[in-house]
């Protein structure tokens, strides 16, 4: 509906002239109650100002309208509502207090339900981790300028881990609609500019038939594969502005893109090679989204007898994690975010050096949606890699015809030898499992708790349950067998996203009724704590394992690393870097917050126990939090 | 840190696997180039100069740095992989570490003992089958 800036409705405008009127008619002395009064020749006392402009100014026939039934934000309610979403997350913020309002009243707080979240890194964070579990956005609201600055990390995050998020921002464009003092802080002529980098899209709609048509249009960009996050400017005066008749205003239909399948020619080159190899290695990357495609993803493995390294395969499958980099011929990269660096290593020394991993030689194959969409600020398209095939598509989506390809080159002579590389492959898993099992033994006692004991006592504390984990990693000793067990990696390694994450990738499993585990760690729960009360507050049931090693350990390790190189201080490697003295008490912090907490967990013998105890919690419905001292890695 | 460099790393500096037979370079074999050292100074070194931060309090290894104990590497490869790293584990100079701290860590390293047997940990007993 076009807005009319002269209609008898143009809320703003109507306000704004009253308060001039109201101001050339009172004295600021009168305005303060110390109204003077004159005394005439004759002792007669003159009217005041306002007594006089009460005698004197004509009466007006206009009436201040200050209700209205449905403003333009309602509107923007049943836009939302269309697309399905589930959950709204904010920090509230006044340039989108109109529709903040209308989700709860107009919209009945529900589809979406608005969570309350303490930070708006917390509430994109959270909407990034939603998305990896369910598939589909979150939407975010968050406040102009202020609000967005403390989204960015996580809108990069979300960016670089190709997650779809929908964030509707709130701003004020109208200068002359905005209200002195704060509002102008909070308030950018180019809302969504300062995370224009690092978004699929954006737009500022002027009306709300724009709003609509911008809304679904970036629902359908965020999903379309390479996903991102997008940015809807939400103007608070199109918020605001009452709505005669939302009747008619028109829901656009959502029609989502099928995702890019590999060009055939191209598949059936692929095929050739994986099919000829004498040691092929897929690299799972990012690319398994769904069930189907994890199946796909064994169903090729198996086709080809062939290794999976990473992402999402069953952990326990005998082609899992068996294969060498060194030794392939044929290297698959699906969805892999830094193929580069997998298939090379860069030596961190004062002349840093790179050395091939892969053999020369090696024929790489990437399939990925990547290549379909870049952009050049932000380096988070890594380093080039020069590749013998690429095609630009989705890999679930290839994958169906790749299997295809495969199966018909294969003969019943290339059948017998790849079943004997299979057999070859499984003893090498069975090898590398009991490696592990081993690996785990040394440091079993030891306080700190080592990361194997923390990982192995986690593991035996939830897997009999319909578990999932939604942050940090379980070991080679578990058995992730299901795709919605791990959320699959990519992002931008961005401290302090792990926590909102893990709620937010909780919260979308709750609804199925699964344990979701999270080992946390310490640096990056003090960024935004205020994520575990979110969780507490909306009964989100995450458990939460504290990986305390008392330091941004990552950052110790790097100036041990200077302090070497330059031969002098090696002690000083913690100063700026571990968090201590005092010892941060995790478990009180989150009791604090209406969190059952236990901890600080430093003897292992006490892990058990206190995992079980936060195990029940959580199947009842609540977070629970173990504070555990560990080991740095 | 990728997995394959860390595989790169265990190779240069990690401990015998279990059961390993000994051979020129391993501790065993060269028992009399190995010098005496302190072990309560070599782990209080071995936890102040940063050697924990890679491969853990006790040796133990993890995911940033290979297990170095029990059965450490010969204690002239120690050394001299420590002086002169070739691959990502940062230089220790005689200028940051004295010759005599080298032998105490060592010394560490051989003091630590064997862990127990997997199997005889109900944790790591099957327990993804």
């Amino acid at each position: 509906m076009a807005k009319s800036k002269d209609g008898p409705l143009n809320r703003r405008r109507f306000l704004k002239g009253a308060a001039v009127g109201a101001a050339a008619l009172v004295t600021p002395a009168a305005a303060g109650g110390q109204q003077p009064q004159t005394t005439a020749r004759g002792g007669a006392v003159l009217p005041s100002a306002r007594a006089l402009a009460v005698e004197t100014e004509p009466v007006s026939t206009s009436v201040e309208v200050l209700t209205a039934d449905h403003p333009g934000s309602d509107f923007m309610v049943d836009v939302i509502k269309s697309l399905g979403f589930e959950y709204i997350a904010a920090n509230p913020g006044s340039s989108f207090r109109a529709l903040h309002e209308s989700i709860v009243n107009y919209g009945g707080n529900k589809n979406p339900e608005l969570l309350t979240c303490c930070h708006e890194e917390s509430s994109v964070a959270m909407a990034d981790g939603y998305a990896k579990v369910e598939g589909k956005p979150m939407a975010v609201m968050a406040h102009s300028t202020v609000g967005l600055q403390h989204a960015s990390m996580s809108v990069y995050n979300a960016f670089a881990g190709r997650t779809p998020v929908f964030i509707v921002l709130g701003n004020t464009i109208d200068a002359a609609a905005r209200r002195p003092g704060v509002e102008w802080y909070h308030s950018a002529q180019d809302a969504a500019a300062m995370v224009r980098d690092y978004t699929k899209w954006d737009d500022l709609p002027i009306s709300l038939t724009h709003f609509a048509e911008s809304a679904v249009r970036a629902y359908k960009i965020a999903l379309t594969p390479p996903r991102g996050p997008v940015v809807l400017v939400a103007d608070s005066d199109l918020q605001e502005t009452p709505v005669a008749d939302l009747s008619r205003l028109h829901l656009p239909k959502l029609t989502l893109a099928s995702p890019p399948a590999g060009d055939p020619i191209a598949v059936a080159a692929v095929a050739r090679l994986l099919v000829a190899a004498e040691n092929p290695v897929i690299l799972g990357g990012t690319a398994i989204r769904t069930p189907e495609g994890m199946q796909l993803l064994v169903e090729l493995a198996e086709t080809l007898q062939a290794p999976v390294a990473g992402g999402k395969f069953p952990s326990n499958h005998p082609l899992s994690g068996a294969g060498q980099i060194r030794d392939a011929d044929v290297i698959l990269g699906l969805d892999v975010a830094d193929l580069w660096g997998t298939v090379n290593n860069v030596r961190d020394q004062l002349e840093r050096s790179t050395e091939p991993i892969a053999k020369k030689g090696v024929k790489l194959v990437s399939i990925t949606a990547n290549d379909l969409y870049i952009k050049s600020n932000y380096q988070d398209f890594q380093r080039y890699t020069e590749v013998d095939v690429a095609i630009a598509a989705d890999p679930e989506a290839t994958l169906p015809s790749l299997i295809d390809a495969c199966k018909r080159l294969i003969t019943a002579d290339r059948r017998r030898f790849l079943d004997d590389r299979g057999k070859k492959l499984a003893a090498a898993h069975d090898r590398g499992i009991e490696q592990a099992r081993t690996a785990a033994t040394y440091g079993w006692d030891a306080t700190p708790i080592s990361t194997a004991r923390l990982s192995a006592e986690l593991w035996q504390a939830v897997k009999d349950k319909d578990w999932a984990m939604v942050g940090g990693a379980g070991s080679r000793l578990w058995n992730i067998d299901k795709h919605y067990q791990t959320l699959g990696g990519g992002g931008a390694a961005a401290v302090g996203s792990g926590l909102p994450i893990a709620v937010g990738a909780a919260l979308a499993h709750r609804k199925h009724g699964r344990l979701a585990v999270s080992i946390q760690n310490d640096g990056d729960f003090m960024y935004a704590p205020g994520a575990l009360w979110t969780a507490a507050h909306h009964r989100i049931p995450l458990l939460s394992v504290m990986h305390n090693n008392r330091a941004y350990h990552q950052e110790v390790m790097h100036i041990q690393r200077m302090a070497n190189r330059h031969q002098r201080g090696i002690t000083n490697a913690g100063i700026g870097t571990r968090i201590e003295n005092p010892n941060i008490d995790f478990a009180t912090i989150a009791r604090g917050m209406g969190v059952h907490g236990e901890g600080p967990i430093t003897d292992p013998k006490d892990l058990g126990p206190a995992l079980r105890r936060a195990v029940e919690v959580v199947q009842r419905g609540e977070p629970a939090l173990v504070d555990v001292v560990t080991q740095p890695r | 840190m990728n997995f394959f460099i860390l595989l790169a790393l265990a190779s240069a500096l990690g401990a015998q696997a279990p059961g390993q037979a000994p051979n020129a370079g391993t501790a065993a074999g060269t028992a009399q180039a190995t010098p005496a050292g302190n072990v309560e100074n070599g782990k209080k070194i071995f936890a102040g100069y940063g050697c924990y931060e890679c491969h853990g309090y006790v040796a133990q290894g993890g995911g940033a740095g290979p297990r170095l104990a029990p059965r450490p590497i010969a204690f002239a490869a120690f050394s001299r992989y420590l002086r002169r790293p070739t691959a990502q584990m940062p230089p220790y100079t005689s200028k940051v570490v004295s010759d005599k701290e080298l032998a105490d860590i060592y010394a560490f390293l051989q003091s630590i003992p064997e862990p127990p047997p997997a199997r005889s940990i109900p944790q790591l007993n099957n327990p993804a089958r």
